[in-house]
């Protein structure tokens, strides 16, 4: 964990709302892995006074690519930054995926942005010789994003694009009823979608890992202020910034 | 060279900034990113005699320039922290004071009594004013003749400093710093958050899981200032003053208006190496000043208003 102060290389809107910052970190790029995040500074202020979290969406060479959608003061500061500007980061933060294992398919599941820390997630896999299939869902396809994905299907709420339903319902036609051995899944999104998710691999038998988001102040483990329930019984909780984001699916209680 | 220091029942600090309670974990998390060797001490996440698990989520919102949080105490316990984490503070060069949060004067006593055999634990502050947990906390801080109490029972057991950490949730915090001044503290913490609430409009919810919780930062400093200010009129024993210091500039303000020290504590969730550059730049201000002991400051605030008109206003 570093903090530090690159300047930003990049920042443009992809879709609507959508955008995608790049800023040059060689020591951030060097340790990261992925699943892990940077907490930023989006002002200078105190509106917002605490940092917003981003999963590490690509990394190339020592350029790290950030991909956030506008849903606050916060990310709509963030979104305005033009190249040359400052930036105030901290990272990387948390717990990475677990990449290893004797599984042969790495699926991905995201909801709308939850694809953001995929296109890294899917280069380290090919890297471990994985194969890589992506699920995407979304409301509609003016919030799909597909960008650095590989073997993606889609699915949108509203039908506009690819499968019409959810991520889940789009899954469960692609992977079998008995589930896979040689299948790993790996999933973001809201928290409603995870928790279907996590069903989906209980019921299979599957190996399955979320990546979870969490209101924190700090993604440290200072303010002890992002909670998720456990069901191994060994402890009520585990604070997402510091022992997650990603949890195996089974160790935790998504409500 | 400019004095920085300041000392409490013979336990030196090396300058006068502390990191707070709550807001600096136990020392360790973010040792990489901080000196804290620079700090003038460090105070502990609250313990009890037991770990506790604290509240669900969501225990934490961000409100204008400040936050709310309901952590609800979560700690690993008092035995955890002697074996886990006590090694590493021991190792540090900066004073530790160990915040102590209880639901029982028993408890209070308990923990107190197992740190004291300890030499790590340079001294102690006690939480009596968590405004998020049912048993202790508010119960405990809101009622005046309960603070002096649990203040006469701990000073009982320790020769050590003993800091006691107040609330600003009752209408005259003066009248529960004098009962802890007269009962034997040795300084005073002053203050702990105020009890905000928070809303979510579309599910017409309160935004935290306990519906109320503390409210700290930028937000609450002139409150905090104010508070200060008050608790400095009515005892003479040193303030820790606490409240959404942010800056250096911040922390003078809290010397100026009655404090001996201040305690950084949200800010460290932003920048944990808030603490340290408030001390160097506390110090840079003083040099600016000319003084040659940044303790000058402290209650030296030039005011032509007799505190007797203020009290009808407080």
């Amino acid at each position: 964990m570093i903090q530090i102060s690159p300047f930003v290389t990049d920042c443009r809107q992809i879709l609507e709302g959508i955008f995608v910052l790049s800023f040059r970190s060689a020591e951030i790029a060097r340790n990261a892995a992925p699943g892990q995040f940077v907490n930023i500074r989006c002002g200078d202020g105190c509106l917002p006074l605490l940092r917003r979290p981003f999963s590490i969406s690509r990394i190339e060479d020592d350029s790290i690519e950030l991909l956030f959608s506008v849903v606050g003061k916060g990310t709509s500061l963030l979104s305005q930054k033009r190249p040359g500007e400052p930036l105030d980061v901290l990272g990387p933060l948390g717990m990475p995926f677990k990449i290893h294992g004797p599984y042969e398919t790495a699926i991905l599941v995201g909801g709308g942005l939850g694809a953001a820390p995929f296109p890294f997630l899917t280069d380290v896999l090919l890297r471990e010789n994985k194969k890589v299939l992506t699920v995407v869902g979304a409301r509609s396809v003016k919030q799909l994003t597909v960008r650095h994905l590989l073997n993606v299907q889609l699915a949108t709420d509203d039908g506009s694009q690819g499968f019409r339903g959810t991520v889940i319902d789009l899954l469960k036609t692609i992977v079998p009823n008995d589930g896979s051995n040689s299948t790993k899944i790996f999933g973001c999104g809201p928290t409603k979608m995870l928790s279907a998710l996590s069903e989906f691999a209980r019921v299979r038998g599957m190996e399955c890992e979320l990546s979870l988001e969490g209101d924190m102040a700090c993604g440290m483990g200072l303010c002890q202020g992002c909670p998720v329930e456990r069901s191994d019984g060994k402890k009520k909780y585990s604070l997402v910034c510091v022992e997650g984001p990603t949890f195996n699916s089974k160790d935790i209680i998504l409500r | 060279m400019i004095k920085e220091s300041f000392s409490l029942r013979g336990v030196e600090f090396k300058n006068r900034v502390l990191v707070a309670s709550g807001t600096f974990g136990y020392g360790d998390e973010v040792k990489d990113l901080v000196d804290v060797n620079k700090l003038g001490g460090i105070c502990t996440k609250s313990l009890s005699w037991k770990p506790r698990d604290g509240n669900p989520p969501h225990r934490i919102v961000e409100t204008t320039g400040g936050m709310l949080n309901s952590i609800g105490l979560a700690n690993i316990g008092v035995h955890a922290f002697i074996e886990q984490k006590l090694p590493y503070l021991r190792s540090l060069d900066t004073t530790i004071i160990v915040n102590i949060a209880a639901s029982s004067i028993q408890e209070y006593c308990d923990v107190l009594s197992l740190l004291e055999k300890y030499d790590a634990v340079d001294g102690y502050e006690i939480n009596v004013s968590c405004p998020n947990v049912k048993e202790g906390g508010l119960n405990f801080g809101t009622n005046c003749s309960m603070t002096r109490e649990i203040t006469s029972r701990l000073r009982a057991l320790t020769n050590k400093p003993l800091l006691m950490k107040l609330t600003p949730n009752v209408t005259h915090i003066s009248e529960f710093a004098k009962a802890v001044e007269d009962a034997g503290a040795d300084a005073i913490s002053v203050i702990n958050t105020l009890i905000g609430m928070a809303v979510d409009i579309h599910a017409r919810k309160p935004r935290l899981s306990t519906v109320t919780g503390g409210l700290s930062g930028p937000a609450i400093k002139p409150i905090a200032l104010a508070k200060v200010y008050e608790v400095a009129q009515a005892v003479k024993i040193p303030i820790i003053g606490i409240g959404g210091i942010m800056t250096a500039e911040d922390a003078v303000e809290f010397l100026l208006v009655g404090a001996s020290a201040v305690q950084v504590g949200t800010a460290n969730f932003i920048d944990p190496s808030t603490g340290v550059k408030v001390a160097e730049g506390l110090r840079s201000f003083a040099e600016n000043e000319g003084l040659s002991d940044v303790g000058q400051l402290v209650r030296a605030l030039q005011s032509d208003v007799k505190f007797s008109i203020l009290q009808s206003w407080l």
